[in-house]
């Protein structure tokens, strides 16, 4: 049916957005590397030189560097963990008879909705201000000495606020996934006298492995670039301890305007990522046929 | 005796699941109690949960001392436009790879699909230079560009796996009855296109709402839109729990609203089609 025409006015139709995203793209990725290569400060414009590879020098064994690809690791790899161990009992028991099963999906989904400042000062203040905050009222009750999150586990009360984003998104996949488990093989299960738990780990949890494996790699994308819950809490410190490889080269870039530096760097977020958009690209990709 | 036991399982779950639903959701509620309080309420230790001086002053004061239809009116503009502009380009774009695939179309969603996965901290350098060279620092126009760029990737997926959905029974038959391709589009694809270009609109909205990486570095005051203006709360000196909670609270409502809508939405949209 697809005649000449059709098939010329289909491309005509695709090209204003494969261009613009092509020179999104390129362009910006482009300068970074160009970037990367100079002697670059905005505070001595004038002074650029080409400098080749020693920007990367630079910035890779920076002591900085690598406490901030540490801190990266441990938030994304907690996070994970958290929303995944978290999410899957909490998607099981929202797949269980309910009564107003809507209203507590409505109440576990809310905090994905919620901006990102907004979380993270609400967070901060409220909940774990260290004198005033609940949670420091709620340890004295039960005698015990409040917790001064910000200064004694900076990072722990970054996780725990990006937890509180996710966990929402992990769930409501994995209640998805279970949604659609078929109901008579778990049932057959049943009949043969399995156990809850052996039809956990024979039925349901296989069933989960793909949906587990989606929020892994989507949560990883974004948990790699988090950036405003440090911006508004923490501002990467006390020291370095939640500077993450993110906020790092935005401190480099535009605080202390080196746009070599920060450009190598970004180059090496750039690497990081395309390793997980690697997999991710490849599991969506199995599954269309286009 | 098995009826017994599944009302007894139904009690358990729900309690339980009401139980964690609730602690989940307690400080979005927390925030928007402290919000009448007065800023002595918002700070008094032991907490009031329910019986204190109920007002509305913190959101009188939050308008009147930061403008806070400014920074709302920001959101609606950066966060309207570049969803409308995102979904010009796309509709388009997926309508051709929907309806006249060729053997390259899977490669080019993937492709698509990959450019969302670039950090924006990768390009933060150059594209903070360009748009102060150009004068789009601070400005709602460049954070709409930006934004409608960032979104493209999503708002082209989404639009597609459910154009893919209409059959194609129905475009062939209308081309037999000597429709053109102009006036299918109008009377047959736009008609059975427009649930899933509703729910694209909701989720791209939400998420440039919310979007707090460009907006922060981009923005600082006459085109800040609500995400850099709560930001603004986070100085030192600046402590006022009950005005955050306020501005906040403004600030999150129509998006929840929104949100609760898209929810079904939200999980295709976010894996690209990979979990459904």
């Amino acid at each position: 049916m697809a005649t000449r025409q059709t098939q010329l006015l289909a491309r005509s139709l695709l090209t204003p957005a494969v261009g613009l995203l092509f020179i999104w793209m390129i362009v910006p990725l482009a300068l970074t590397i160009y970037f990367s290569t100079l002697h670059y400060s905005l505070l001595d414009p004038g002074s650029e030189s080409f400098v080749g590879l020693e920007n990367f020098r630079y910035f890779l064994t920076d002591p900085a560097f690598l406490a901030s690809l540490q801190n990266t690791l441990v938030l994304v790899g907690s996070v994970l963990a958290l929303t995944i161990l978290l999410g899957i009992p909490l998607a099981l028991l929202m797949d269980q008879p309910v009564i107003g099963r809507n209203f507590v999906r409505l109440m576990v989904i809310a905090p994905f909705f919620v901006m990102p400042t907004v979380s993270a000062l609400v967070w901060k203040n409220l909940l774990m201000h260290p004198v005033s905050g609940l949670f420091a009222w709620l340890a004295s009750l039960f005698g015990l000495t409040p917790i001064d999150w910000f200064n004694d586990v900076p990072l722990l009360a970054v996780i725990l606020i990006v937890t509180w984003q996710w966990l929402p998104f992990a769930t409501l996949i994995l209640l998805t996934a279970l949604q659609s488990l078929d109901e008579e093989q778990k049932e057959a299960a049943e009949m043969d006298g399995a156990s809850a738990v052996s039809t956990f780990i024979y039925i349901t949890l296989p069933h989960l492995a793909r949906p587990i494996t989606v929020v892994i790699l989507i949560e990883t994308i974004f948990l790699l670039t988090v950036f405003a819950e440090i911006f508004v809490t923490t501002g990467g410190g006390p020291g370095l301890q939640t500077t993450n490889i993110a906020f790092l080269i935005y401190s480099q870039a535009l605080i202390q305007f080196d746009v070599g530096s920060a450009s190598a760097g970004g180059l090496v977020a750039v690497v990081i990522a395309n390793i997980v958009a690697f997999f991710l690209v490849r599991i969506v990709g199995r599954n269309l046929e286009a | 005796m098995a009826r017994m036991a599944t009302t007894r399982r139904v009690m358990i779950s729900t309690a339980a699941a009401w139980l964690f639903g609730f602690l989940i959701f307690f400080p979005i509620l927390w925030m928007g109690l402290a919000s009448f309080k007065t800023e002595l309420e918002a700070f008094a230790i032991p907490p009031s949960f329910l019986f204190f001086h109920w007002t509305t002053e913190n959101y009188a004061t939050v308008q009147e001392r930061s403008d806070y239809l400014h920074h709302a009116m920001n959101s609606i503009i950066i966060a309207g436009g570049s969803t409308l502009i995102a979904l010009l380009i796309a509709i388009p774009a997926a309508w051709s790879m929907a309806f006249s695939p060729t053997k390259r179309t899977k490669d080019i969603l993937l492709w698509m699909l990959s450019t969302k996965m670039m950090p924006p901290v990768g390009v933060l350098v150059p594209i903070y230079l360009i748009y102060k060279s150009f004068g789009l620092l601070d400005s709602r126009i460049g954070l709409v560009f930006i934004l409608c760029l960032g979104n493209l990737p999503i708002v082209i997926w989404m639009l597609f796996t459910y154009f893919k959905e209409i059959p194609r029974d129905i475009l062939e038959a209308a081309r037999m009855d000597g429709a053109t391709i102009g006036r299918e589009l109008v009377y047959v694809l736009t008609p059975m296109a427009i649930p899933g270009l509703a729910s694209t609109l909701l989720l791209n909205l939400i998420l440039a709402w919310n979007e707090a990486f460009w907006t922060l570095n981009l923005s600082t005051s006459s085109a800040a839109p609500l995400t850099t203006f709560i930001a603004s709360y986070s100085s030192p000196e600046g402590l006022f729990w009950a005005k955050l909670s306020a501005a906040s609270t403004l600030a999150i409502a129509p998006i929840l609203v929104l949100g609760w809508f898209s929810q079904k939405q939200l999980v295709r949209g976010l894996t690209f089609g990979a979990v459904k």
